[in-house]
């Protein structure tokens, strides 16, 4: 082979399934070179020296600031005294990385040589001899450790190689618990307190006046220890007294509200943020998110915004005591839509 | 010279600009005497000691001649105006003490205006209102005091308070051009009666609702957020994750770009 005897430049350059035009783009080579001010002056070049040296010297005092920081504006018990910890430590370890960075790239531009190089890109083929080397070396490989005369072996260790990864697909598994269908129940049940946001206060009728608002969890969630935030999360439910006269009901909910105090769910149907937007004139609840907004004196049907559905109404009733009761739980699911609703 | 000067006076007296140098002074001096004169009589009556039914009387003449035209005589109400028999002495007080009433322009909410009657005349009419029917009374001192429990007030405010006001005050939009005002410099007895009275469309947070000590415990936690800056830095006027990444992306990301291209500029 006369491979040895060509230089690299020399080596034919195969396009391979490339078109190889005529008239292609003609290498511009590279551009005049510019002197720079710090190679034609020496003021210049004194005056780049100095400024590189202050932005070492810059990051120095700023290592040195954040050390005293640490010690001149301790967090304390006063919460205040956090913002000047963090601003402080934080400017003084900025300035102190900031100044070796700034300062490496100021030295290496303004001082160190500028001359333009080229690379040059070989071809990664290698020649022949090498090629028909590696084929050779592979072949003894082979050879020696017997991978394709032994063939037990190869199939033994090719089943031990694929049933290998099969464990994590169960291991997987473990991700879970599924919910199941806890998406479909909340914690209302026949006969469950309405009670006040956050401390579990149950609500009388009576405390509802027209044009109230309250944020209600119902009576058992604020002792809960186990699950509480899944819970509220699918339980809050906001309750109003609107004049009864303004009210629009179904025939099936006429029941469902009690002397204008009406119950529904706080979760949007659209992606679940709170709806608790409450305006008493218009009657109009408005999701802060997306900007659903449903009409509360007619069974909450979605007057604006992207919600596809309204929100779930809670059927409400009164004890013996006064104290407002669910009558069951929501007819459907609360919250957005999901696959199997 | 004497020839320049008189050739000034001459022109001044007649150019056009004198005319209305008139007309300026005169109107001036009887807007003013007319303003000097108001103030007067508001003086006068305010020096004068007032007893029960005196405020009510008073209140009940300011109320006919202010309010009466929208919210009818006797507080029944007209198209125009809700009726106002049951509003309580509380809400007159806010109201008319924000500056929100007399209601001007009409449109989806009202907003605060300068005051247009002085402490006396609206305790006057706050009584006239709250003899038409009972209703929430203004606050004493203590019950707006902020010494309760801000830790409380700020989980009662995030429950009930920070969906349409912003978590910590800063207030909001509401749909069709209504919001929910920031409440950085409302004066506590303001946010009492806002809880109490529910106005335009704040729903009401009676005492069953939230107790007397609750709305303490509110107010001591708007104080504490208006007094105290925030621990993490610049609040950035306590707008939440979109100013804050608005700033971000503008001079955050604006100055890495910077350096980014003077790194990668060749030195002069």
């Amino acid at each position: 082979m006369s491979e040895k005897a060509k230089s690299a430049k020399e080596h034919k350059y195969e396009g391979g399934l490339a078109v190889v035009s005529a008239d292609k783009v003609k290498d511009p080579g590279l551009e005049p070179h510019r002197v720079r001010m710090t190679d034609k002056s020496d003021k210049h070049e004194r005056s780049a020296n100095r400024q590189v040296a202050a932005l070492f010297l810059l990051s120095a005092f700023g290592s040195i600031f954040s050390i005293y920081a640490y010690f001149a504006f301790p967090i304390t018990e006063d919460l205040a005294t956090v913002r000047a910890n963090n601003l402080w430590l934080g400017l003084g370890i900025t300035l102190g990385l900031f100044g070796i960075g700034i300062g490496a790239v100021h030295w290496a531009k303004t001082l160190m040589p500028d001359a333009e190089v080229s690379e040059e890109r070989h071809q990664t083929r290698g020649s022949e001899e090498v090629r028909a080397r590696a084929i050779e070396i592979i072949k003894l490989a082979d050879q020696e450790s017997g991978f394709t005369r032994r063939k037990l072996i190869r199939r033994s260790m090719y089943t031990a190689l694929a049933l290998f990864p099969l464990p994590a697909i169960f291991f997987f598994g473990d991700l879970g618990p599924n919910p199941g269908d806890s998406l479909r129940h909340t914690m209302w049940k026949k006969g469950t307190r309405l009670a006040k946001d956050p401390d579990g206060t149950p609500i009388k009728a009576s405390d509802v006046t027209l044009g109230s608002v309250f944020h209600v969890i119902p009576a058992g969630l604020a002792e809960l220890h186990h699950d509480k935030l899944n819970e509220k999360a699918k339980a809050a439910v906001l309750l109003v007294r609107v004049n009864p006269a303004e009210l629009i009901e179904t025939e099936e909910r006429k029941g469902w509200s009690y002397d204008g105090i009406v119950a529904y769910s706080k979760i949007c149907t659209h992606v679940g943020c709170p709806v608790a937007l409450y305006e008493q004139q218009t009657h109009h609840l408005l999701c802060p998110c997306h900007q659903s907004t449903f009409d509360l004196v007619d069974g909450c049907k979605v007057v604006f915004g992207p919600a596809a559905r309204p929100l779930p109404q809670l059927p409400i009733a009164v004890d013996a005591e006064g104290y407002l009761i669910a009558q069951s739980d929501f007819n459907e699911p609360v919250g957005p839509s999901f696959w199997e609703r | 010279m004497t020839n320049n000067m008189k050739k000034t006076l001459k022109n001044s007296r007649r150019s056009p600009l004198a005319a209305i140098l008139v007309i300026a002074a005169g109107l001036i001096m009887s807007g003013g005497s007319y303003a000097v004169a108001t103030a007067a009589v508001e003086t006068s009556t305010a020096k004068t000691a007032i007893s029960a039914q005196e405020q009510i009387v008073e209140g009940e003449k300011l109320f006919l001649a202010n309010c009466a035209t929208c919210h009818g005589t006797n507080g029944v109400g007209t198209k125009a105006g809700p009726t106002l028999i049951g509003v309580g002495a509380a809400s007159v007080d806010f109201q008319v003490s924000s500056g929100r009433m007399p209601g001007q322009a009409s449109g989806p909410q009202l907003d605060k205006k300068p005051v247009q009657f002085t402490d006396e005349q609206i305790a006057a009419m706050a009584a006239y209102v709250a003899s038409l029917g009972v209703g929430p009374e203004i606050p004493t001192a203590d019950m707006i005091a902020a010494n309760g429990d801000s830790a409380r007030g700020g989980e009662l405010f995030r429950i009930n308070c920070a969906m349409c006001h912003n978590a910590v005050g800063a207030g909001g939009a509401l749909t069709e051009g209504k919001w929910a005002p920031a409440l950085a410099g409302v004066p506590a007895k303001h946010v009492y009666e806002a809880m109490v009275t529910g106005p335009q469309n704040m729903p009401v947070f009676n005492d069953a609702n939230l107790t007397p000590q609750d709305k303490k415990d509110i107010i001591t936690y708007l104080n504490y957020v208006e007094t105290n800056p925030s621990a993490g830095g610049y609040e950035l006027a306590g707008l939440g994750p979109v100013a804050e990444g608005l700033f971000l992306w503008i001079f955050g990301l604006g100055l890495i770009i910077l350096i980014t291209m003077w790194l990668g500029a060749k030195s002069n």
